[in-house]
């Protein structure tokens, strides 16, 4: 028989499920938690690596959901909200004595030149401060429709980089900022993650997220029933702006090293892929694709080696597996437009629903 | 004399060189259900979008409880109490049915959004209240059996219901609705009838119906605007209008030489 065809979220859920279901994620948190304790005491620096890396992925990508997935509107300005952020935490980080050495062109501009703030503090800011960007990016560009919206914030995030390279006494330039202290732990990472998909699962549940989808599904319809387009697409665009400034702040720590030429449009795309492959619009499948992705990248790194495939022989052909994982996003939008979840999300109920109906096709192929 | 709640003076819409609405005036009054009849293309969907704002007249005025709204962005109309749904369905599709419903509340909300995302007490109580009211409006549409469904996988005729229950839910004072009869069957728009006669009594409201099923309009309007290449040609009595020789002949499309 035809299954129902069900919407997001739409289940009826009694206290028992309710409970059952805050039981397991407590669970799941304490494995988590542990798996990353073994981790960072066991593991080699290559693996803790890629093992942050993934979560401060989840953070990008999820940033890039709020506006693409749940808003329906194309931005690609994320890299430079993300150099926002970057260049925050990098230069409020970076200890007083190292940035006299670094920037040795022009001085850094006082009074950050003696300033150093807690890193979660820096955070907090670089993500203040690319929000900021956005609500100035945003008054002429959310007015645009598609197309011309993407075109607009490309534009925007091409300035920030000239900015940036220019701005020497505030950036050092094209040389780029080096040292940053190397707060980016397993701890804050996945701290910082974890609370945005919380961020995220509240939010996109509540009726600002609601009116969001609204507006995603049919923009003139929402308009009707009274959502403010501009108003909500505003509040949308600067959350998320605020979290890829977060996502920038981890990864400047993460890297220790930040110039310009991180931050190209190649940036917004590696998290473009991994939001299209977990679904637009779907937490749970940004998080997941945040891992597959990440951790494909690394171990695809081969592809980027030398190699000899029968009579073949190369040296190594940098940019390799870009080209690889390029075609992969090709393949996604070709043949899976929703990605791996679409609008969905894995919830201990769908896991539930989904157990029970295996079940219950093993129970039928037994009788016949 | 019954107040006026919605009241169009001179309203003329151009785009380009064709005029789609030329100098209508035309007004409906408390708990009146009114009907906008006319042959296609005469320019009925584009009065309404003047009305709700989705197109800004290019001259005229709409009052709507006695406030200018002429202008005024699609979203505050709807704030002001103007509702309507769309002749060619723009359900939230992808969406549940309870979500297409609950989301047309969200104008009326009080908390902010970090009020929401930290689900503070007032919060709660808001939402529990846009919950209970959808379950409400869904019950008395028909439509609680399917309030779990995706609103695009139901049939036809449920859609036009849900679009107008997903109206009902912004809680206006004004009800617009565009061929809310288009592609259901007779028994279908029969009930469709009394559907439209209770939600008048039942949310003491005030309804604008734009309708091709003669039998719908002539049953339940109490007074008929009759449009013809934008030009308002008649108005009445759905007895007058029915006697009318100008609607005759501009339904029936007979030229003025042939006749
Ligand atoms: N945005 C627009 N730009 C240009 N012309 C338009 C626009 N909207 C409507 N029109 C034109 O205005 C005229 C009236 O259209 P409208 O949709 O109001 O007719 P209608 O009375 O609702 O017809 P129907 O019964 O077919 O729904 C038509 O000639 C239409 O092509
Ligand atoms: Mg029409």
């Amino acid at each position: 028989m035809k299954q129902k065809q069900y919407a997001e979220g739409a289940l009826p859920r009694t206290r028992q499920r309710k409970i059952t279901s805050t039981l397991l994620t407590v669970a799941l948190l304490a494995a988590l938690a542990a798996a990353l304790y073994a981790l960072d005491t066991n593991a080699s620096s290559l693996v803790l690596r890629i093992v942050r890396l993934c979560a401060i992925n989840v953070v990008l990508a999820l940033a890039m959901n709020l506006i693409n997935g749940f808003t329906g509107i194309f931005s690609l300005g994320q890299a430079g909200f993300m150099a926002i952020g970057a260049y925050a935490t990098a230069l409020l980080t970076i200890p007083a004595a190292k940035k006299a050495m670094i920037f040795m062109i022009t001085p850094l501009a006082p009074p950050l030149d003696q300033l150093t703030l807690p890193f979660g503090t820096t955070l907090l800011i670089g993500g203040l401060l690319a929000a900021g960007a956005a609500f100035l990016v945003g008054v002429p560009c959310l007015r645009l429709r598609g197309d011309y919206l993407a075109i607009a914030t490309l534009g925007f995030s091409e300035i920030i980089r000239v900015l940036i390279t220019n701005a020497q006494g505030l950036t050092n330039g094209a040389q780029g900022l080096k040292n940053i202290p190397p707060n980016a732990t397993v701890w804050w990472c996945y701290g910082t993650a974890l609370v945005v998909v919380i961020f995220m699962a509240l939010f996109t549940t509540s009726s600002y997220g609601r009116a969001l989808k609204a507006i995603r599904e049919d923009e003139i319809a929402a308009e009707s029933m009274g959502v403010s387009l501009f108003r909500h697409k505003m509040l949308a665009f600067m959350l998320s702006a605020f979290l890829a400034g977060m996502g920038g702040g981890l990864l400047a720590a993460f890297n220790g090293t930040i110039g310009q030429d991180m931050f190209r449009v190649m940036q917004t795309y590696n998290v473009l892929m991994i939001v299209v492959m977990g679904g637009m619009g779907s937490i749970s499948g940004s998080v997941f694709a945040a891992f597959v992705v990440t951790i494909g990248q690394e171990w695809l790194r081969v592809l980027d080696g030398p190699m000899t495939i029968g009579p073949f022989h190369t040296d190594g052909i940098s940019g390799l597996r870009m080209v690889v994982f390029s075609m992969l996003l090709l393949v996604i939008i070709i043949f899976f437009r929703n990605g791996l979840l679409g609008t969905k999300e894995v919830t201990w109920a769908s896991i539930g629903r989904r157990l029970s109906a295996m079940a219950g096709h093993k129970r039928k192929e037994a009788a016949s | 004399m019954r107040e006026k709640i919605l009241e169009i003076t001179n309203a003329t819409m151009q785009f380009g060189g064709l005029i789609a609405v030329n100098n209508l005036t035309m007004h409906v009054s408390y708990q009146e259900i009114v009907a906008l009849i006319g042959p296609n293309g005469a320019g009925k969907t584009t009065a309404f979008n003047m009305m709700t704002g989705v197109y800004k007249p290019t001259s005229g005025f709409v009052v709507l409880n006695k406030e200018n709204i002429t202008g005024m962005r699609p979203d505050m109309i709807a704030q002001r109490g103007m509702a309507r749904t769309f002749q060619n369905i723009r359900l939230f599709k992808a969406l549940s049915v309870l979500d297409n419903v609950i989301i047309a509340q969200h104008l009326r909300l009080k908390s902010t959004w970090p009020g929401a995302v930290l689900r503070l007490p007032r919060y709660r109580a808001e939402e529990r209240l846009m919950h209970e009211r959808a379950e409400d409006l869904l019950r008395y549409m028909g439509l609680w059996d399917v309030r779990h469904e995706v609103s695009a996988s139901l049939p036809y005729g449920m859609q036009r219901k849900l679009e107008i229950a997903r109206a009902l839910a912004t809680q206006p004072t004004m009800l617009l609705l565009d061929e809310p009869a288009a592609g259901m069957n007779p028994a279908e728009s029969d009930e469709l009838t009394g559907l439209i006669r209770g939600i008048r009594d039942h949310f003491e409201l005030t309804v604008l119906l734009i309708e091709h099923h003669m039998d719908v309009v002539m049953d339940i309007s109490d007074r008929i605007y009759v449009l013809d290449y934008g030009n308002l040609i008649a108005t009445g009595t759905p007895e007058e209008i029915q006697s009318n020789d100008d609607v005759i002949r501009a339904y029936l499309g007979v030229d003025e030489d042939e006749a």
